[in-house]
This record gives C-alpha cells, sequence and structure tokens, in this order.
C-alpha cells in the first residue's frame, strides 16, 4: 500500500477545496439557505405537516441530500477531471500507486468535503427549523455512504468528460431534476399512483426516504430497501471504476 | 551487469491500427546518459510513455532496474522519474507544494532537505512560495524536473528538456544531468538539439518510423558514419576538376580556387594521400589545406532520410 501516495493526493485535493472555499462550501451553505428561507419559512409556514412532521423541518433531509449528491458529484468530477485537462495526470500515471490508491485519495477527499458540508448545511439549517435527529448514527451512516457512492459516480463523470460541458450536463441534466423529484419537497404518497410507481424507478427516492427515515423514523419505502438501493449503486459505481482502470479508458491509450 | 532499462520485442498499435513501435530491442545501462534521436512522430515519446506506465504496451517486455513494469509496476516506477516534454502544472500550487506532492505520489516520506537541495540545485529556491502560474516558462521546466527529481529516481526520463528554453538554462541543465550522472543516474534523453545529445551523450539510438535502426556509442558513430572533408585552397584558379581526378569523390568550388573531397573518417589515411600525390604528379600547387568532420546532425539527416526497408 502506497500510504504516502493516497496522502498526497488526499491532502492535494483537500487543498483545493481550502482554495476554493467560496465554490465549495459558502456557495452550496447559501442556496440552501434560499431554500430554507422560501421553502421552509415563507411557504412553509403556510403547508400541513407531513407525517405529523413540519413542513420545514421535513424539507432538511431532502435538501441536505441535495446538495451531497451535488457537490459529491462535482468535487469528485472536477478532482480527476482537473488533471487529465492540464495534462497533469501523466505523474498520477506514472507514479507506483494502484488503482485503488487513487480512487481512495480523490474519491476520499470529495467524500470527505461532501460530508463537512452536509454537515454544515445540518448546522445552518438549526438556525431557521427546529428538527431533531432520531438516529444520529444512521443519519451519519446514510450521509457517508451517500457521499462515497455520489463521490464515485462523479470520479467516472470526471473520466468520461472530455470537456466542460459534459462535466457539467449529467448533474444539471440528471442529478438536479432526479433530486427534485425525488421527495425532496414531499413525501411521494402526496403524488396520484402512477407517479408514486414512477418515481421508485427514481434512485433518489430511496436516499432521501433512508435519510428521512434517520431523522424523523418516517419514509417512504422501507429503510430495508434504501439501505440496499443505496448500496447497489455503490457497487455499480465501484464496477464502473474497477472497468475503467482495467481497460485504462480514457486515461490510458 | 543488468542493465537499468531493458525493452524486448516492444510494439505498441493504437486503436485505428497505426504501428507506433516496431518491434523495439534496447538495453541502457546504469548510469550511463542515453540520446533518444528521430524525427517528429517517430515514437520517441510513445516508447517512454511506455516504459513509465502512462500508455499501455500491445506486446513486448519492459524492465525498469530489473523489475517488469506491468507485473511489478509499483518497484520499477518507483525508480523512474520523468520530465514531460509538455509543461503540464497545477498553476494555483506553490512550487514546494508541487514538489513534495510528487515526493508523496511516488510513495516516499516527506523530506523537506531534500527538496531544498533539489530547489537550490534548479535555482528555484527563492520561488518555493510563489504559485506555479507565476513562472517564467524557464522556471516551470527546473519545475518539471524539480518534481521529478523529488522521490531519488535512479532513472530519469528527460523527454526533450530543453526545448525552448534559452542558451544559458541549456548549459544548467547539461550541468546538472552531468552532476546526476555523478550520482550514477541513468539517464534517457530525447532532444531535437543534435548539439545536445553530442555535448551530453554517452550512446545513441536513432528511432524512426517507429523502429531502432541504430544504436551505437557516440563516438564510435560519430567516426562510422561521419564524413570528413578535406578543402585544399588552391594556387591557381581551376576551370573544371582535372581528369585525373573525376573517379575521386571530388568537387570544385564555384569561385575555382577550392578543391573539395569528402572521404569516410575509415578510409581517411589511405584515400587524402592519394590525392595529395596525384595532385602533386599533375603539378597541381596549394596554399593551404584544412579538414572538417561532419556533425551528429549532418549524421542524423543522413539517417532519417535514408529510404526505410522493405
Amino acid at each position: 500500500m502506497n500510504f504516502y501516495g493516497v496522502k498526497a493526493i488526499y491532502n492535494f485535493e483537500m487543498s483545493r477545496m481550502r482554495r476554493t472555499l467560496m465554490q465549495s462550501v459558502l456557495s452550496p451553505v447559501i442556496s440552501t439557505c434560499l431554500y430554507f428561507v422560501v421553502f421552509g419559512s415563507a411557504i412553509g409556514s403556510r403547508m400541513g405537516d407531513i407525517d405529523n412532521i413540519a413542513y420545514g423541518a421535513y424539507i432538511i433531509p431532502g435538501l441536505v441530500m441535495l446538495s451531497l449528491l451535488m457537490q459529491s458529484i462535482s468535487n469528485a468530477s472536477f478532482g480527476i477531471y482537473m488533471p487529465k485537462f492540464s495534462g497533469t495526470i501523466y505523474e498520477v500515471l506514472s507514479a507506483p500507486v494502484s488503482y485503488v490508491e487513487v480512487v481512495l485519495g480523490y474519491v476520499g477527499a470529495a467524500a470527505t468535503k461532501s460530508v463537512i458540508l452536509g454537515l454544515i448545511i445540518l448546522a445552518t439549517a438549526r438556525l431557521f427549523v427546529d428538527y431533531s435527529i432520531l438516529h444520529p448514527f444512521w443519519m451519519f451512516s446514510f450521509l457517508v455512504l451517500t457521499a462515497v457512492t455520489f463521490s464515485l459516480f462523479g470520479f467516472i463523470i470526471g473520466i468520461w468528460a472530455d470537456g466542460f460541458e459534459k462535466l457539467q450536463i449529467v448533474p444539471m441534466m440528471i442529478v438536479t431534476p432526479l433530486t427534485f423529484l425525488g421527495g425532496t419537497f414531499y413525501s411521494i404518497d402526496m403524488l396520484p399512483e402512477i407517479w408514486q410507481t414512477i418515481s421508485l424507478f427514481n434512485p433518489v427516492v430511496y436516499l432521501i426516504s433512508g435519510f428521512r427515515w434517520a431523522f424523523y423514523g418516517v419514509s417512504d419505502v422501507h429503510i430495508g430497501i434504501s439501505v440496499g438501493m443505496t448500496l447497489l449503486f455503490l457497487g455499480a459505481c465501484m464496477s464502473g471504476i474497477w472497468w475503467i482502470f482495467k481497460t485504462g479508458y480514457r486515461l490510458r491509450s | 551487469m543488468q542493465p537499468d532499462i531493458s525493452v524486448k520485442n516492444l510494439n505498441k498499435v493504437y486503436e485505428g491500427g497505426f504501428q507506433a513501435l516496431k518491434n523495439i530491442n534496447l538495453e541502457i545501462n546504469r548510469g550511463e546518459i542515453f540520446a533518444l534521436l528521430g524525427p517528429n512522430g517517430a515514437g520517441k515519446t510513445t516508447m517512454i510513455s511506455i516504459i513509465c506506465g502512462i500508455t499501455n504496451m500491445s506486446s513486448g517486455e519492459v524492465q525498469a532496474a530489473g523489475y517488469d513494469i506491468v507485473k511489478d509496476y509499483r518497484r520499477a516506477r518507483e525508480t523512474i522519474g520523468l520530465v514531460p516534454q509538455e509543461l503540464n502544472t497545477d498553476s494555483f500550487e506553490t512550487v514546494w507544494n508541487a514538489v513534495s506532492f510528487s515526493r508523496g505520489l511516488f510513495g516516499k516520506a516527506p523530506n523537506p532537505a531534500h527538496i531544498e537541495k533539489v530547489l537550490k540545485d534548479l535555482s528555484l529556491w527563492d520561488k518555493r512560495n510563489n504559485r506555479i502560474m507565476t513562472l517564467s516558462g524557464g522556471m516551470k521546466r527546473r519545475l518539471m524536473i524539480a518534481k521529478a527529481l523529488s522521490h531519488e529516481p535512479r532513472i530519469l526520463f528527460l523527454d526533450e528538456p530543453t526545448a525552448g528554453v534559452d542558451v544559458e538554462l541549456r548549459r544548467d541543465m547539461w550541468e546538472m544531468v552531468r552532476k546526476l550522472r555523478e550520482d550514477e543516474v541513468t539517464i534517457i534523453l530525447t532532444t531535437h538539439y543534435i548539439e545536445e545529445a553530442e555535448e551530453m551523450a554517452d550512446r545513441i539510438g536513432v528511432i524512426r518510423q517507429g523502429e531502432i535502426i541504430l544504436v551505437e556509442d557516440k563516438t564510435q558513430l560519430m567516426s562510422k558514419l561521419g564524413k570528413k572533408e578535406l578543402r585544399l585552397q588552391l594556387q591557381n584558379k581551376l576551370d573544371k576538376v582535372p581528369g585525373e581526378l573525376v573517379l575521386e569523390p571530388v568537387e570544385l568550388s564555384e569561385d575555382g580556387y577550392e578543391l573539395i573531397y569528402t572521404f569516410d573518417s575509415q578510409q581517411e589515411q589511405a584515400g587524402v594521400a592519394r590525392l595529395l600525390r596525384t595532385l602533386g604528379d599533375i603539378g597541381i600547387d596549394y596554399r593551404d589545406l584544412r579538414t572538417r568532420e561532419s556533425s551528429l546532425e549532418e549524421i542524423f539527416v543522413g539517417l532519417v532520410h535514408e529510404p526505410a526497408e522493405g
């Protein structure tokens, strides 16, 4: 195990985050605050409770998940795309590091940033809404698991992308709609039956549902299914990365 | 003695069918400076990229410091430092962090004293806290070398290290390469500046269209393939080459005051003696004579322009 190699990549990525603190942390925190102000306070005060939870508190898990997904993908995809773009990837490819170590460095740093960000958003939410966390261990586990899974997904996007447009297209065109339609602002029970069924094909439903269960003990789908689906996606991402390094896809010609 | 780099039957075919390397066999010894010459697109960078692990080979076997670069890639890569052709740097990082990053990436524990020495040797110490984006092109080139030396490699690849740098920096780099050789670092250099190879290399390999067409000790290469030229300044003007010399490789200068005799270095003595004797016999006097040896550049141009076999 090249411990120093993993540490070098990890520290390099974390220092990139420190350099871009405004973009990495402040920007998502501010946008989440805006959601709380608009949906939590302004509109939420006129909304009824959902599953006996005040609307402002109900949307917290979904909003944290929204930022977590977007930032995990963005951090990890930028982390590996930038060396490809600038050409400095040659150094990683020629270094005595295995692909597991490369992924540990890049994805580890991206997931760390996302978890820190998730916790900051949770702390910020407290300024606007009163909420409690019924299962703190599961809440943190879901936070870490989701951050790792979507950082892996971001890493794949970063490898796949051969331009900045592609880097943005998956988060903007796929992940954002799936998150908005995945029950961030509502319970899928509130949808017509046909849309409830369609929603079950949206993987983000399971993430938000599971995360919300950790907070309030209520969920759209059973917690076991949520964990299972998250692990399934994690497995799919790991397989994708294994394939990338095995074939050298867009890394080694 | 086991070679530091051993390349056996190496082939590289890119997707699309282009064969960049054709059955390359090459051995480079510990502590030698090996210059790889070849025109653009000949396969120099592809070969270096394969040995360093950046590009996959199609077939063949490569060892670095005795370790197979595929099966034992960690140990092989630990021994190698690479200075690539392009100035690829992380613009926002500081010089110190960038060099320290490289050392860590290659699995070495932090050693600030070594990083300091490398930066001082390359005149980068004063710039250690500067962001890379603020460095000049020459400084960036030095930084690339510092990164490659950060993990104390025993094999160093310099892929056109002096492309686009000024004369002073080029001299500095040559000096640095000589110092590295004193520490028994094996150096593989590709360059377009033939004078660079001529100045520094122990052996020279020439690659053309993906094939190594020649590997030779530099001095032997120059004596074997080098042409010599004997110029005789004549006492009296000639209108044409005298009939007695038409079978010899002799030309007359435009002004008619100089006879130019071109010969292979190895045939030197017999040919020159015969020529001078003939001139004496036919009564042509000369005021002065001088010889000139062809440079490596002329040898190189001659080699790469020969038609490929097959």
